[in-house]
């Protein structure tokens, strides 16, 4: 119990410090929204006219109060759900944008993160059963070739291959410009269609860590005394294999499910550029290049929260599946 | 002095497998004096590999003005040409030489690599031996900042610190790695200290009367060395990544030459349609290889303080 209550605690300390990262980060590092919207309207060579920016500083509602106030207003927006408007959308608010670009990166990351841990973890179990066999091998050496090649590289490469030499695949977007975006069969095959490729690019380096991880843990577990205890016993090598050694080894992995997570976003923010996929890191991207500081923001906002609240329900779920745990209360 | 340095003796001497023997026999018969890290170092066949490719690297970064046909920069040639004797690797969109950006695109790496790795490891080293050494509350506290700074997902992290900065430099680059990158170190120097805080000679140490700075960072510390190098030489690795990564999405140092703004420009400039290989595949090789190479050369560290990693 213990274990579980000291889990919610941290994940509600870690979502407030990750809101109050957010809220300080744009104020200590100075920078003026209003100054370089309007730089931007008159070019970057112009000089700027004070009146303008107080214009543009009034439209946004850019608040003057002192630090304390704004945090606690921040705080209470963040609460209700207000994200304000959109610099570059406007009248567009941020939550709209979020919610419109949410559902893409959701699902690629979704599913290629579970079919990441599924094949990594199962190619990792075999590798460990038939250690320094030729599978073993070859595994090992192309993980960590590809695990050293730079990931956007790899993608880059990828849609040459892909979508340029072969034309197999769309080379970007979401979705066909001749599909309704909607719930209907045309756009859904289009959508699924468009996401294969980002989606394989994503599961070249995505199993990697499960592999390494899962390998290595279950060489240990498989060196065990209680694995020779059931070799002694003559149980059959499957369930040695399987119920010894690989249920043993698989707790870590699922620590590193959350941590991988942060890692399979990050990877999603260069595939997302590349394939200008219309998910969260492209959004990102917008924002940042027009300098859409409420967008901006809320993105990272929700890009943090989700990975920390995966990261929780993985927390929970160690302490459901391995009792050790749960009963140490230390983890 | 001589109290410290006895017991650091006194410690190596309760791990003889450190220095076997046959490895002091070898001390004094060579006559060139050379570390015995080094030696276990470059003993190992992967190691030796990776600082002969780092050596390559790190010549490329010092000598580039002299190693480079041309200036990076100089933007006086026909653009999009493909390799050819001139240009062994061709142009760019802007009519530079690409074979002469990849010569200093070496440096931004490393430069990166040694002082953002540093910064990381040096955050990462002071929060975890101070945090493993105190305990109690400020253990939990520090303890949830590592916590904390392992799980933010660090792209997106970076992505905005950078983007909020007032300039845009190489500087500006080193510090958003350095600062999102110490929470692994801090972890893994958290755990050892807690282990060999418990050790006699630090007891003795504190029934000496040595103030905690000094039992931390003079006593624990040289104990630890290994550890920290190959946490730094980690941290090193992940920065010269981030920086490729960052440079990539546009983010990094637009005036700096680096593989990673070469990517960039190859893939704006639409480099895979006209199949201008020789601009994209370097880069990528290169990173790829330097990455390499740090790794291969931990594999060595990580013999220094585990003998049976050691080949023979």
């Amino acid at each position: 119990m213990i274990y579980f209550l000291r889990k919610i605690v941290f994940f509600i300390l870690t979502l407030w410090a990750a809101a109050t990262l957010n809220f300080i980060i744009p104020r200590i590092q100075g920078g003026d929204p209003a100054q370089a919207i309007v730089q931007r309207i008159v070019g970057s060579n112009q000089t700027v006219d004070p009146r303008q920016v107080e214009a543009i500083r009034l439209m946004l509602g850019v608040p003057d109060d002192p630090l304390p106030q704004q945090y606690v207003d921040y705080m209470g927006a963040i609460l209700r759900g207000e994200f304000g408007i959109s610099y570059s959308y406007m009248p567009y608010t941020v939550t709209h944008m979020i919610g419109e670009a949410l559902p893409w990166t959701l699902v690629l990351v979704g599913i290629t993160q579970i079919l990441s841990f599924i094949i990594g973890t199962l190619v990792g179990t075999w590798a460990a059963w038939r250690r320094n066999g030729a599978f073993d091998s070859v595994i090992t050496t192309a993980s960590s070739f590809f695990g050293t090649l730079p990931f956007f590289w790899i993608a880059m490469m990828i849609v040459y291959l892909f979508a340029f030499e072969l034309a197999w695949f769309p080379d970007g977007g979401g979705y066909s410009g001749e599909v309704t975006a909607g719930w209907n069969w045309d756009f859904i095959r289009s959508a699924a269609y468009h996401s294969i490729l980002p989606a394989f690019c994503l599961m070249v380096v995505g199993p990697i860590g499960w592999i390494m991880g899962m390998r290595n843990t279950m060489v240990q577990t498989l060196g065990e005394d209680y694995t020779r205890l059931a070799r002694a016993k003559g149980l059959t090598d499957r369930r040695i294999a399987l119920t010894y050694g690989a249920r043993n080894a698989i707790l870590p992995n699922v620590t590193g499910f959350a941590i991988s997570l942060g890692g399979l976003v990050g990877g999603t923010i260069f595939i997302e550029q590349i394939f200008d996929y219309p998910g969260m890191g492209q959004l990102m991207f917008d924002a940042l290049g027009n300098r859409d500081y409420p967008l901006m923001q809320a993105i990272f906002l929700f890009i943090t929260v989700g990975v920390l609240t995966a990261n929780f329900l993985a927390d929970m779920l160690y302490g459901v599946i391995d009792p050790r745990v749960r009963r140490g209360g230390e983890s | 002095m001589s109290l410290q340095e006895g017991q650091i003796i006194g410690e190596e001497s309760l791990q003889p497998d450190l220095r076997s023997a046959q490895e002091e026999e070898m001390d004094r018969t060579s006559r060139i004096p050379i570390p015995g890290w080094l030696r276990i170092v470059w003993q190992n066949r992967k190691a030796r590999f990776g600082l002969v490719l780092l050596g390559v690297f790190v010549f490329a970064a010092i000598f580039a003005p002299w190693l480079a046909p041309y200036d990076p920069r100089d933007n006086d040639f026909l653009p999009f040409q493909t390799p050819n004797s001139d240009h062994w690797l061709g142009t760019t969109q802007a009519g530079q030489d690409i074979f002469s950006q990849l010569i200093w695109g070496a440096r931004a790496s490393i430069i990166v690599g040694i002082l953002a790795g540093a910064l990381a490891t040096v955050i990462g080293l002071v929060i975890g031996l101070v945090a493993g050494y105190v305990g109690g509350f400020v253990d939990e506290t520090l303890s949830f900042f590592i916590n904390l700074a392992l799980v933010v997902p660090t792209l997106p992290l970076m992505v905005v610190l950078a983007a909020y900065s007032p300039v845009r430099g190489l500087t500006t680059v080193i510090i958003v790695i350095g600062i999102t990158g110490w929470a692994w170190g801090a972890r893994v120097k958290r755990a050892q200290m807690i282990t060999l805080k418990e050790r006699d000679y630090i007891t003795a140490s504190i029934f000496a009367g040595d103030s905690m700075p000094r039992i931390v960072f003079r006593e624990i510390m040289p104990n630890m060395t290994s550890l920290v190098v190959a946490g730094y030489i980690g941290a090193a690795t992940a920065a010269i990544g981030a920086e490729a990564g960052l440079a990539f999405l546009g983010v990094g140092d637009p005036l700096t030459i680096s593989w990673g703004t070469m990517l960039q420009w190859a893939n704006n400039s639409g480099a895979l349609l006209t199949g201008q290989w020789a601009w994209i595949v370097p880069p990528g090789l290169c990173l790829a290889l330097l990455i390499t190479a740090l790794t291969f050369i931990n594999f060595g560290v990580d013999a220094i303080s585990n003998p049976h990693l050691r080949e023979e």
